[in-house]
């Protein structure tokens, strides 16, 4: 704390902490407190039924399923575009921004339009038997492309910042390409994956505007916890089983942050050891 | 100097702020429920020249348009509407529980507050290829229908009932035989939309199924804007008619001391001009007069109401689309 880089710490601290408090903790509360007031029985009523659960196993499977091909996806496209020099790259690297910038209305309605079996793309896919929009796949989909940009802005600054000598090093010891990324670039990287790994997914997790309007909503097949939720409360009258499943998803992805966090940490010390 | 600018803006803030509230004081709030946009954008201008001419005061109206639940809710939660027009009786008996108007408000205006009706209808492709007559072709193999989330939508919720209804009334109809019919139906929905509008953008833009249950305004609607050589309209042998109630929100006119302005807004819907304004916009009229002008716009339909077949809407929302009701139970059947 001596060499405060910013003035003001008692001011900054406060700031912040009102911020988070207002912004993130009252509501958050506010839920717990409502889905705590409701009793056993709206708590049963609303988990043990088999369309909550199905609803609760497509949002987590499909967002886990979205994350790791993001990660993928993300590395790709984050390597090409730090390592690369090509024509318009920097409209390549401006376009990845654009998941985050877009309404997830919007997006969801554009990729609805292009793969439904009418659609541009839908058309084509249709005559080898794959639909993709009011499918689980188009929930897939849409999950994919609104959790990309956070693997690849996530990735890009730590790839820039890798050192070409630690590459050329082991290119010099013998390394063969695919050992040099497996053993050397992979490890470097792989911290940074998780993080990417785990914003994708909680974006997933909570997407709605997007998935609505790809997935056809059908119970037991394409509904999501949060299409769920919504229902729930527009059907008028007490929000207290909206506000369980709320805190069921909010229990959920702690969970699932909590434990990407204990990957990266076992990670990092695994990383030192090694 | 540096804080200057800030001061600034909120000083500005606070001006824009302080302007905003003062113009309200001629300003009406309806709010809506989706299919109704059209409607009242004409209306309010007509309301707005209407009022000028019998008291010399400008008025400006807006309306808010959205899912009948969600618009209701928003009300709930502090949207100051002066008016409320959504899709059915229950979104504002909610309202009356929250104390915001009389619980006696369907008895405040003529027809238990419903200016103007609909009823459900089928909107089917070009020759109907399907060859959809009635109810029963719905369930046919290879029959896709598309309806909205009755959850979700009102208007869905009417034609949640008016199957409902309909197999009811059916010779050794049952309520175990309701609940089948209506079990299959909902088997036959490849897309179940949130919203009214957005399962007609499903089935006529995005071409999926073969028939969309619908309003016959929203039928009619759809038709006019994409030319009658795309879709034809069945009409079943018996539906239900469909009546979206209005009303004054008590505590938010008060308030702004607009209540006088909100009953003459509201009067203004069940007067000639407004009752031929709410026929140009394919909703059934109330007055004999204005029916008989627009008798050919309309198909003769036999309808049964919701308070012949299920009481009220308190009673009709508890069983049937209440958390764990019946349209529950359904969709987690058959699968």
């Amino acid at each position: 704390m001596r060499n405060r880089a910013m003035p003001g710490f008692g001011l900054s601290l406060g700031i912040t902490l009102a911020w988070l408090g207002g912004i993130v903790l009252l509501p958050l509360s506010a839920l717990a407190w409502k889905a705590g007031s409701v009793g056993a029985s709206t708590w049963w009523a609303q988990i043990g039924s088999r369309r909550v659960l199905y609803a609760l196993q497509l949002s987590f499977g499909g967002a886990l399923v979205a994350a790791a091909i993001d990660v993928l996806l993300g590395l790709l496209l984050a390597w090409v575009l730090v390592r690369y020099r090509f024509p318009l790259r920097r409209v390549c690297d401006a376009l990845v921004d654009l998941p985050f910038a877009l309404p997830t209305a919007v997006a969801g309605i554009a990729l609805t339009a292009l793969y439904a079996p009418n659609g541009w793309i839908g058309r084509l896919l249709q005559p080898l038997g794959v639909q993709v929009a009011y499918t689980r796949l188009g929930v897939l989909l849409a999950m994919v492309f609104v959790g990309l940009p956070f693997v690849v802005r996530t990735l890009q600054p730590v790839l820039e910042s890798l050192e070409h000598e630690v590459e050329e090093a082991a290119r010099t010891l013998g390394a063969s390409r695919w050992q040099n990324f497996r053993r050397v670039l992979l490890p470097m990287l792989m911290p940074t994956l998780l993080t990417g790994f785990a914003l994708a997914l909680a974006r997933a997790v909570g997407e709605y505007g997007s998935v609505i309007y790809i997935s056809g909503n059908l119970p037991m097949r394409t509904e999501i916890v949060p299409l769920l939720i919504v229902q729930k409360i527009d059907a008028g009258g007490d929000t207290g089983p909206a506000a369980v499943l709320g805190a069921v998803m909010l229990a959920a992805s702690l969970l699932v942050l909590l434990t990407v966090s204990l990957l990266q940490r076992w990670n990092r010390r695994w990383m030192e050891v090694g | 100097m540096r804080r200057f600018p800030l001061i600034v803006f909120l000083a500005l803030g606070a001006v824009f702020y302080g302007v905003a509230a003062q113009a309200q004081d001629h300003r009406l709030l309806n709010v809506s429920f989706d299919p109704t946009r059209e409607l009242y954008k004409e209306a309010n201008t007509a309301f707005a020249a209407s009022w000028k001419q019998q008291t010399g005061k400008d008025v400006r109206v807006t309306t808010s348009n959205g899912g009948s639940g969600k618009q209701s809710r928003a009300v709930q939660d502090g949207l100051e509407a002066d008016v409320v027009t959504l899709a059915l009786a229950w979104d504002i008996d909610v309202l009356a529980d929250r104390g915001l108007l009389a619980k006696d408000w369907q008895s405040r205006l003529p027809d238990h507050s419903t200016p103007y009706t609909s009823t459900v209808v089928f909107l089917v492709r070009k020759g109907n290829p399907k060859q959809i007559h009635d109810w029963p072709d719905l369930v046919r193999e290879g029959v896709q229908v598309i309806t909205p989330n009755p959850k979700s939508s009102g208007g869905a919720r009417w034609n949640f009932l008016a199957a409902w209804g309909w197999a009811l009334r059916q010779p050794g109809g049952n309520t175990d035989k309701a609940r089948a019919y209506v079990t299959q139906l909902y088997l036959h929905v490849p897309v179940l939309d949130a919203g009214a509008r957005g399962a007609t953008n499903t089935f006529v833009q995005r071409g999926i199924g073969d028939v969309l249950i619908a309003w016959e305004s929203e039928a009619l609607q759809s038709q006019q804007e994409l030319g009658k050589d795309k879709f034809d309209i069945v009409v079943p042998s018996l539906s239900i008619l469909a009546e979206p109630p209005v009303a004054v929100v008590d505590k938010v006119a008060d308030k702004h001391g607009t209540r006088q302005l909100a009953e003459a807004y509201l009067k203004f819907l069940y007067t000639p001009e407004g009752q031929d304004l709410v026929a140009r916009h394919f909703y059934r009229p109330r007055l004999p007069a204005v029916t008989e002008k627009y008798a050919a716009q309309f198909a003769p339909v036999k309808t049964f109401t919701l308070a012949e077949a299920f009481g009220d809407w308190r009673q009709a929302q508890a069983t049937y689309f209440a958390d764990g009701g019946v349209y529950d139970q359904i969709s987690e059947a058959g699968h």
